[in-house]
C-alpha cells in the first residue's frame, strides 16, 4: 500500500524533535503515514512515532545501526521502500538526515528536493517550497516520478501530539559491505560548560568577520552590557575560537531571542536557520553583499571593530 | 597518492543572481567564481600532497563549455591536472543526474580520495557527496573539521548538532571538508602562469559512457514549477557607517525599547 514513509532520527534514547515535526506535517497531509527508526535498541522508541501520527512504525534494530552514520541506514531505507512501496520519503534536515536522504536517492533513481520550508498537497500531487539564492526568490519544486524524496529545513515544523497508536514492525537489517566501511571511534558527546545561550533575551554573536579569537572579549563586552550572552557560528567554533555549547546555527542551537547582534557573520543558511526567529535582528559586517543583510532588521555596512566597542559605550551610558 | 577535487563554478559573490523565468535556471550568464567552498577541498588536496610527498590532485567540473575559468583558477592555485565534464545534454540535471555525472568521471580516475566542499555556493545543496558515494560504492564522511590520512584509512574529524565525531574509513573514500578546515591559498603569479602548460580534458557525456537519459533534464525527476517573492520581513533600516553607526542602532534599539 503506498504512502508516506518518514525518517525520524535518534539521539540518546530520544527521537529528534525536527524529524518528528516532519512527520507531524506528514500525517496533517493525510494518507498512509509511516515512520521508520534505525538505530540499536530503538524499538520502544519507534512506537513512540504513533503519538504523531505515524500509523506504522518500523524498528530497524541493530548493533550494525548503533553509531549515527549515514550509509547502513541507506541500505534499510532502500529496502524498506522498495518491500513496501511508498510514493514519498520525508526527512527533517540534519547532518544524519541529509546524508541518509541523498544516499537513498542515488540508490533509488529518486528525486530528491532539499531545504524545503513547506510541504503541500494541490489535486494530490505533492508540492514543496524552497527558498533559493540566500531566500531572496521562493520556487514551488514537485517530482517527476516516486518516490519523492524530500529533506525538511530544520526548524520548519513543530511536532504535534495526536495521541495515536502505532504498530511496531520489525525491519530485516541487511547491510551492503560498502556501507559499513565507515566507522565511528569516538561519538559526540554533549558538551555543557558556559550558559545557555537557549534561554537568552539577548544574544551578541560574532564570526569570522571578528578576524581573530580574541576578539570575542569586544562582544562579551557588549553582550555584558546589554544583559545577554555570546554566540557563535560555525566556522568559528570549527576554528576552535570559541565553545561549541555558543553555536548557533543548523549543526548549533536554535535560539530565539528578542534581540541578536551578528558581527562579522555573513549570515549563509547554516546559520540563519538557528537565529532567523529571533525578534529584532541587527548585522554589523563589512561585506554590503553578506546574506545577513536580505533578513537583518538593522543593517550596518561598516567596521565591527569600530562600532561595537562604541555600541558597548553608548549601552551602558544609557543604562548608568 | 591520486586526490580528486570536485568543484563547480558559482556566480560571483558579488553579481547580482537571477533564476530565468524561462528556463527556471539560475542564470549563469554573469560573472562566475570557482564557488568559494571547493577552495578549502581544493586546499586540502594540496596540503596532503604537499605531506604525503607525491601524489596529484586532479580537479573535476561539470559545467557549460564556455565555463573553464573556475578550472583555470584550480590549476593556477595548485591542482595538477583538470577534466571538464561539458555537455549540453547535462543542462538541467538534478541531484541524481549530477551525480551519476561525477560518478563516471571519478570512475575514470580511480582515486584514492574524493573532496568536496561542505556546499554549492549557488543552490545551498549539501547533498552531492553522499549521492555520489552511494553510486561510487564507497565510503563517505561529511562535515569534515580536520583530516588525516594513514596505514591506509582516513580519519576525520566531524561536527553534527551533537557535537564532535571522530569517524575512520578506509581508502578510497569520499570526504566533505567544512570550510573551517584550512584557509584556502591565493594563487602566484607563478601558479597563473604555470596552469596554462597543465594538461586539461574536456570530456562530453558520451565520453565517460553516459546515455540521455541518465542525465540532464530527461535524467532528473525533479522539477521547478514556478517563482515567488519570499515573505516580506518588514521595514528594514540600512546603515552605511559614517562614524555614527552606534548611534543609530541604540535610536533604534531605544525606540522599540529593546535596550
Amino acid at each position: 500500500m503506498p504512502g508516506t514513509l518518514v525518517f525520524l532520527e535518534d539521539h540518546e534514547g530520544e527521537l529528534v524533535k525536527g524529524s518528528l515535526g516532519v512527520l507531524s506535517k506528514a500525517a496533517q497531509l493525510g494518507g498512509d503515514v509511516a515512520a521508520v527508526v534505525a538505530g540499536s535498541g530503538v524499538r520502544e522508541l519507534a512506537a513512540q512515532a504513533g503519538r504523531y501520527g505515524a500509523a506504522t512504525a518500523y524498528a530497524a534494530d541493530d548493533p550494525a545501526l548503533a553509531a549515527p552514520l549515514p550509509q547502513p541506514r541507506v541500505d534499510v531505507l532502500a529496502a524498506l521502500v522498495r518491500e513496501q512501496g511508498f510514493d514519498t520519503v520525508l526527512f527533517g534536515a540534519s547532518v544524519l538526515s541529509a546524508d541518509v536522504a541523498a544516499g537513498l536517492a542515488a540508490r533509488l533513481g529518486a528525486g530528491l528536493n532539499w531545504d524545503l520550508v513547506d510541504l503541500e498537497l494541490r489535486d494530490g500531487k505533492l508540492v514543496g517550497r524552497r527558498p533559493a539564492l540566500q531566500d531572496s526568490v521562493y520556487a514551488e519544486v514537485g517530482w517527476t516520478s516516486e518516490p519523492r524524496l524530500a529533506l525538511v529545513r530544520s526548524g520548519t515544523f513543530e511536532p504535534v501530539e495526536s495521541g495515536g497508536e502505532a504498530e511496531v514492525e520489525d525491519v530485516v537489517v541487511e547491510l551492503q559491505g560498502f556501507s559499513t566501511q565507515a566507522v565511528m571511534v569516538e561519538r559526540a558527546h554533549a558538551e555543557s560548560e558556559g550558559p545557555s545561550i537557549e534561554d537568552a533575551d539577548v544574544i551578541v554573536a560574532g564570526g569570522r568577520g571578528l578576524g581573530e579569537p580574541a576578539k570575542f572579549a569586544l562582544l562579551e563586552e557588549l553582550a555584558r552590557a546589554l544583559g545577554g550572552a555570546v554566540a557563535a557560528t560555525r566556522a568559528v567554533v570549527d576554528a576552535g575560537w570559541y565553545p561549541y555549547a555558543a553555536q548557533v546555527g543548523q549543526t548549533g542551537r536554535t535560539v530565539a531571542p528578542k534581540l541578536y547582534v551578528a558581527c562579522g557573520i555573513s549570515g549563509a543558511i547554516q546559520h540563519k536557520v538557528g537565529m532567523q526567529a529571533s525578534g529584532t535582528i541587527v548585522a554589523i559586517n563589512k561585506d554590503p553583499n553578506a546574506p545577513i543583510f536580505e533578513y537583518a532588521d538593522v543593517g550596518v555596512v561598516g567596521d565591527l571593530h569600530q562600532i561595537v566597542p562604541r555600541l558597548t559605550e553608548l549601552v551602558k551610558e544609557r543604562r548608568a | 597518492m591520486k586526490l580528486a577535487v570536485l568543484v563547480k563554478e558559482v556566480p560571483e559573490a558579488s553579481a547580482r543572481t537571477r533564476i530565468d523565468p524561462g528556463t527556471l535556471r539560475l542564470d549563469r550568464s554573469g560573472a562566475a567564481a570557482l564557488n568559494p567552498f571547493d577552495a578549502h577541498a581544493l586546499e586540502e588536496a594540496l596540503r596532503i600532497k604537499e605531506r604525503t610527498g607525491d601524489g596529484e590532485v586532479v580537479v573535476i567540473m561539470m559545467a557549460p563549455a564556455g565555463a573553464a575559468d573556475s578550472l583555470r583558477k584550480a590549476l593556477a592555485i595548485g591542482a595538477d591536472r583538470a577534466v571538464h565534464v561539458a555537455d549540453d545534454a547535462l543542462a538541467g540535471s538534478d541531484l541524481v543526474a549530477t551525480a551519476r555525472t561525477l560518478a563516471k568521471a571519478v570512475e575514470r580516475e580511480q582515486p584514492d580520495l574524493v573532496l568536496l566542499g561542505q556546499q554549492g555556493g549557488d543552490s545551498d545543496g549539501a547533498v552531492l557527496w553522499s549521492a555520489l558515494a552511494d553510486l561510487l560504492r564507497l565510503p563517505v564522511v561529511s562535515q569534515v573539521a580536520s583530516l588525516e590520512l594513514g596505514d591506509g584509512k582516513v580519519t576525520v574529524k566531524r561536527q553534527t548538532e551533537f557535537g564532535y565525531d571522530v569517524i575512520e574509513a578506509p581508502m578510497p573514500a569520499v570526504v566533505a571538508v567544512s570550510d573551517a578546515i584550512n584557509e584556502p591559498r591565493y594563487p602566484s603569479l607563478k601558479g597563473i602562469m604555470g596552469a596554462k602548460k597543465k594538461p586539461f580534458e574536456t570530456l562530453a557525456a558520451g565520453d565517460l559512457g553516459l546515455s540521455a537519459g541518465e542525465i540532464g533534464e530527461a535524467g532528473s525527476r525533479t522539477a521547478v514549477h514556478s517563482l515567488a517573492d519570499p515573505p516580506s520581513y518588514g521595514d528594514r533600516l540600512r546603515i552605511e557607517d559614517d562614524g555614527s553607526a552606534a548611534e543609530k542602532i541604540v535610536e533604534y534599539l531605544a525606540e522599540r525599547k529593546l535596550i
